[in-house]
């Protein structure tokens, strides 16, 4: 038996509201960017899919386009050719403040990320901040400093920004949009259609860190061992996976929707099936307790610190020990190879010795995580 | 996870796995319900279906609260956020119940009703203290399991004296559930296995009626897949033995009288309602419980004088013969084509403890490698 092919019904465009499923990195809301943002806005770029672009026709090392002089220099440093890449980050998380970050640090790491999963170096970011009337100055300036903090480790600078405030109860504190650039050096190519059937999924640490930080914060849970947030900027990690030398073909950070939300990306833009080892991702033990207590799944838990490498097997050892080898990829592990599967599942052997699909999460499992 | 991790080993399960296997006569076909959401959603998580042999089957059933509400129900509590302007808290699965027209409480909460997500009915009651000028509602569901709380939350009220907090109450009894499942012909089921946590309140007595009256046997169990294993076991060596007897597998939290004190505040809140419509299964006599006249304040059909109007399924929904085992989710036209857990047609898809729903998520892959 084939699976039943899939009637997907479109987007009420006449009749219907935004509900908090659009935003809640699922199915819902992979419906309204297809069939409203990229329906209206398409172009080659938007048409690539992943969370930055390559600006497709721009090279660095030209006279046709004028770069920021940081471009420059780096462009100096390698190679004639380089693309640019561009994403885009907002940031609405509540609390603000959170075990392990706020989201300040969020707002830099989230756009640092979604550059480097392009397998872009992050040159230079934007920053524009939407905040509510009577927000306390001091807790702006706690934000503005962890920025720049995150900035700094990053190596990052953030080069312009924009400020608007909003009357009283029209916001909820600070909403922060990053916009990020960063060069693509020549022979990198990465991207969600590319993994291929026997690929191997690597992933650089324990999953769940963030979203079950946030979720313990909001719910006032108190654990002996507190959940840390895994907030943090990728892009060392990903340099040191390319200085590798391995073949690498994905990578993409789990953020929201979890691990599961991510791989199904990857498994529906590749065309593959995946298959996972429940046993080999881990979980730390407070994050599995947490998510038992509330009846949550690690794997649709969001993060903001780990990467998804999907690579060529027999460089999967040499990028695996380069990942361990790097401070934020110590807990780094095999997780799964990818298989050919024209449902596009994604499947996994449980630790209990049964077999499952991993699918994405319907509905929204924990409004504003980032 | 101490004592979560012991009843998820898999060297154990393979152990359980191969008994089972040993037990089964090849030549005859084991059908059992396991009645409850819990089961349905631990035997979909850890794959149970794949370690077990291909003439034992599991049939999902209508234990899920979310999924057995109908659609009048929910119509009810869009009316009150709508139309009568009441704050109502509920469970986060409920939000997404489908209900007349197209709409449902996610899509009234988009257009500007006050639907707030709770984890207790406490939290309810605690809206209701901090916002005396706004009237609450706590849209009550679930089993035996959920009663007790809502009990306790309304004599608190009472006690209190708060004037703004009622209940929509959908509170529903799984005894006479199973019953109707049995009435109906053509019911190809060998035994249950047994309610979990409704177990641990309403006692492993409170079964007995059916094993004597239909000569099923039912093997009560805890939630963790060793537990439904084990069950499962002693259900295969009941009926090879010829047996219908009740038996607990659950002895670590489930005794033969149940809690009397949760029975007692059940009894003093509520009395039982002359007949309740569940989805998919029709109106059975006796079915649920409603709010005593002594309690009539805190009762929000009687305070919003509200109406209950039945609402028919889709009709090409088959989530009546699903419940009752008559056919399986992927015998259904819709499943997984029209119907799917981002827009469910009928209950089963609902929640992901609701029989297509699981399979949707977990199962598919079992149908496409046969």
């Amino acid at each position: 038996m084939t699976a039943k092919a899939h009637y997907v019904r479109p987007l009420d465009l006449k009749q219907g509201r935004v509900d908090m499923s659009h935003g809640a990195g699922g199915r819902a809301m992979q419906q309204l960017i297809g069939e409203l943002f990229v329906r209206h806005l398409g172009n080659e770029a938007l048409a690539q899919g992943n969370d930055g672009a390559v600006l497709t026709g721009l090279t660095i090392g030209r006279d046709e386009v004028a770069v920021p002089s940081a471009a420059r220099d780096a462009a100096q440093r390698h190679p004639f050719g380089e693309r640019l890449v561009m994403a885009t980050d907002s940031h609405v998380v509540s609390p603000l403040f959170f075990p392990g970050g706020d989201i300040g640090a969020l707002a830099v790491h989230g756009t640092v990320n979604d550059v480097a999963m392009m397998g872009a170096r992050p040159l230079s970011l934007s920053a524009a901040f939407i905040i509510e009337e009577g927000f306390p100055l001091a807790d702006l300036e706690r934000i503005v400093l962890s920025m720049a903090r995150a900035a700094q480790e990053a190596g990052v600078a953030i080069v312009t920004g924009d400020t608007k405030v909003v009357e009283r109860g029209k916001g909820d504190g600070v909403f922060i949009t990053t916009t990020g650039i960063g060069l693509l050096p020549v022979g990198r190519d990465v991207g969600g259609a590319r993994a291929r059937p026997g690929d191997v999924i690597l992933l650089s640490g324990s999953i769940g860190d963030h979203g079950m930080a946030i979720m313990s914060a909001r719910a006032h849970l108190a654990f002996d061992a507190p959940i840390v947030s895994d907030t943090a900027p990728l892009s060392g990690l990903t340099e040191a996976l390319f200085a590798s030398g391995g073949e690498i073909h994905v990578l993409r950070d789990p953020t929201r929707g979890g691990l599961a939300a991510t791989l199904n990306e990857i498994a529906a833009q590749s065309g593959v099936g995946l298959l996972l080892d429940e046993q080999a991702i881990p979980v730390k033990p407070e994050v599995a307790a947490a998510c038992e207590l509330l009846g949550l799944e690690p794997l649709h838990v969001a993060n903001e610190g780990k990467l998804v490498c999907i690579c060529a097997a027999p460089d999967a050892n040499r990028l695996l020990a380069a990942m361990q080898a790097h401070p934020l990829g110590r807990e780094a592990a095999r997780i799964g190879e990818v298989i050919a599967d024209e449902h596009r599942f994604v499947q996994m052997q449980t630790a209990f010795g049964g077999r499952r699909i991993v699918d994405w999460l319907a509905g929204d499992q924990l409004p504003r995580i980032c | 996870m101490k004592y979560i991790d012991e009843f998820r080993d898999g060297k154990l399960a393979r152990q359980l796995t191969a008994k089972i296997a040993a037990a089964t006569s090849p030549g005859r076909a084991y059908a059992f319900m396991e009645f409850c959401g819990g089961h349905t959603h631990a035997i979909a998580r850890y794959g149970l279906a794949s370690l077990l042999p291909a003439n034992l089957r599991l049939v999902h059933g209508p234990g899920c609260p979310v999924c057995v509400l109908p659609i009048g129900r929910v119509d009810m509590a869009i009316e009150l956020v709508l139309d009568r302007n009441v704050t109502l808290c509920t469970y986060g699965d409920t939000l997404r119940i489908p209900a007349s027209h197209g709409s449902s409480l996610l899509k009234a909460k988009a257009r500007g009703g006050d639907v707030r997500m709770v984890y207790a009915v406490s939290d309810a009651l605690a809206i209701a203290r901090a916002a005396p000028e706004r009237e609450v509602v706590f849209f009550a569901i679930g089993f035996e399991t959920t009663t007790p709380p809502t009990a306790v939350a309304i004599v608190q009220a009472a006690r209190e004296g708060l004037r703004n907090f009622s209940v929509l109450c959908c509170h529903v009894l799984t005894p006479p559930a199973i019953a109707a499942i049995l009435d109906a012909p053509a019911a190809p089921l060998d035994g249950f296995i047994g309610p979990a946590h409704v177990s641990t309140v309403i006692g492993s007595a409170a079964y007995d009626l059916y094993a004597a009256r239909y000569r099923k046997p039912v093997v009560i169990a805890g939630f963790e897949p060793l537990d439904i294993l084990q069950a499962i076991l002693m259900l295969v060596e009941q009926v090879n033995d010829g047996r219908a007897e009740i038996e607990n597998e659950y002895t670590r939290a489930v005794t033969p009288g149940g809690n009397r004190k949760a029975q007692a505040l059940v009894a003093e809140v509520f009395e039982l309602r002359e007949r309740f419509e569940w989805r998919g299964l029709g109106s059975i006599p006796a079915s649920a419980v409603q709010i005593r006249a002594e309690y009539a304040a805190f009762d929000a059909e009687r305070r919003f004088d509200l109406a209950y109007q039945a609402v028919a399924d889709h009709k090409a929904c088959e989530c009546g013969d699903i419940l009752r085992g008559v056919k399986r989710p992927q015998d259904c036209r819709i499943f997984a084509t029209v119907c799917t857990p981002e827009h469910p047609i009928g209950a089963c898809m609902v929640s992901a403890e609701g029989a297509c729903a699981a399979h949707y998520a977990y199962g598919r892959i079992l149908e496409n490698t046969q």
